[in-house]
């Protein structure tokens, strides 16, 4: 069973969707008995970072999250659910994130890849960074979704996969049990639900 | 490298997809989800449902297809149509969308789209607009291209990005229906004022509408159209091969 985890954040429509259609038993929920029951757990997100923090904090999931991850079981952050497992934002003064990967998220400078555009939205290839079991199904340049304006930086040593937009953007993340991914598996089309599938096979 | 985006629209009346030729007299075509799956298969990039029912039960319909297509194609939905208030993102977003779009709902009220992006993230709310050439300037029309509203598209596109809009789709009513090309002076105009993306709309016809869109445009991001891929005058799988070979980013 997987455990996406409801702090109040996001719309859980397509992630909830895209886990039933591989087939996978699914629970959507704050409960620290159903992370304990789960074998996988998912924080997924969108919006901003230290709103989200803040509902993650209120729910009264933390500590459960930090005791799962302790017994080894796999996690797997989705976008700003990604960004949460670092140690901090710089989006809106400084917000601490769950620090379970060292790293700090960061705006992307507008200047620094003009003319693109920030938030970086849309379709953009994989550059493979270091082995990691959730690409299991999938090759270097495949394309995922990506919607964000603040990128994790300051993690070299956990990062699995990247995207070139101007810079370059930290695009999948792991330590140990801890994964994550910048870009939206679950609308990746068939690319995407290739990832859950491996992570749901870990 | 970020890909171009090619983006079917579906406008959807009691459940069932039409589109218009200069937004009157529309034909049924075909099932959403039917459509919306073709679509998949063949490579598009996200979808746009346009829901142009006004009754309760037409909008019943509209979300239950809207469920129906979230629930077995994993690709970004952008809902349009009938987005009147917070309360019109929350219906359309608990239904499987993941992007709603909304035009004449923000120039009755432009605080919506200030209100929308502050509780669902700027990168939920799309700006569409419809916009005509009146005597040399670009304007805003309302209603399904009714209503003149003597606003300058090119202004509103810069306030809409100012009140947390995160993206722009951007639709002629010059070209829309003509299938002679997208309005890429208009486009250009547009993209000089924002930073944010801009999905062009109105006017496809044929591969080399495309083509020359990115080309001549190179702030456009994406490219937006309904009838040419509902009567299967372009193939989008044939499309994303053209674009490829003449040197533009897509998915493949």
């Amino acid at each position: 069973m997987i455990a996406v985890v409801d702090y109040g954040v996001g719309n859980l429509y397509s992630l909830t969707g895209s886990l039933k259609y591989l087939g996978l038993e699914t629970v959507v929920t704050s409960s620290p008995d159903d992370l304990e029951r789960a074998d996988k757990i998912i924080l997924p997100g969108v919006g901003a970072f230290g709103d989200a923090a803040r509902k993650l904090r209120e729910s009264g999931v933390t500590d459960a999250l930090y005791k799962q991850v302790a017994l080894k079981k796999p996690l797997l952050g989705i976008c700003l659910g990604m960004q949460l497992l670092f140690e901090g934002s710089t989006e809106y003064g400084y917000t601490e994130g769950l620090s379970l990967i060292p790293g700090t998220v960061r705006e992307i400078p507008q200047d620094k890849i003009a003319p693109l555009k920030v938030p970086h939205m849309g379709w953009n290839s994989l550059v493979f960074k270091a082995e990691s079991p959730v690409f299991k199904y999938v090759s270097e340049g495949e394309r995922v979704y990506y919607v964000h304006s603040y990128y994790a930086a300051d993690c070299a040593q956990y990062v699995t996969a990247t995207s070139q937009y101007g810079m370059e953007i930290t695009g999948a993340v792991q330590k140990d049990n801890v994964f994550g991914t910048q870009f939206h598996p679950e609308k990746s089309g068939d690319t995407g639900l290739r990832i859950l599938k491996a992570f749901a096979e870990l | 490298m970020i890909a171009k985006r090619i983006i079917p629209c579906l406008d959807i009346r009691d459940g069932r997809v039409v589109k218009g030729r200069n937004f009157e007299g529309v034909r049924d075509v075909d099932s959403p989800v039917a459509l919306a799956e073709f679509y998949n298969r063949e490579g598009a990039d996200e979808l746009v449902f346009y829901d142009i029912t006004a009754s309760f039960e037409g909008r019943k319909l509209f979300t239950d297809v809207l469920k129906e297509v979230a629930g077995k194609i994993f690709i970004p939905l952008t809902v349009g149509g009938g987005i009147n208030g917070v309360e019109d993102f929350e219906r359309v977003l608990n239904s499987g969308a993941d992007k709603v779009s909304v035009n004449s709902g923000a120039i009755k009220n432009p605080d919506l789209i200030g209100a929308a992006a502050k509780k669902y993230g700027n990168q939920c709310v799309v700006l569409s607009m419809d916009v005509k050439r009146v005597n040399g300037s670009y304007i805003i029309f309302a209603r399904g291209g009714r209503d003149n509203t003597g606003i300058e598209a090119t202004e509103w596109a810069r306030r809409g990005q100012e009140e947390g809009a995160g993206e722009l789709v951007v639709n002629s009513i010059d070209t829309d229906g003509v299938k002679d090309g997208f309005d890429l002076e208009m486009l250009d105009a547009i993209c000089k004022k924002v930073s944010i993306p801009v999905i062009a709309s109105g006017g496809a016809g044929s591969i080399d509408h495309f083509i020359n869109l990115f080309k001549t445009v190179p702030g456009v991001d994406a490219g937006l159209a309904a009838s040419v891929f509902h009567y299967k005058t372009v193939s989008i799988g044939k499309l994303k091969h053209n674009l490829d070979a003449s040197g533009i980013c897509v998915r493949i």
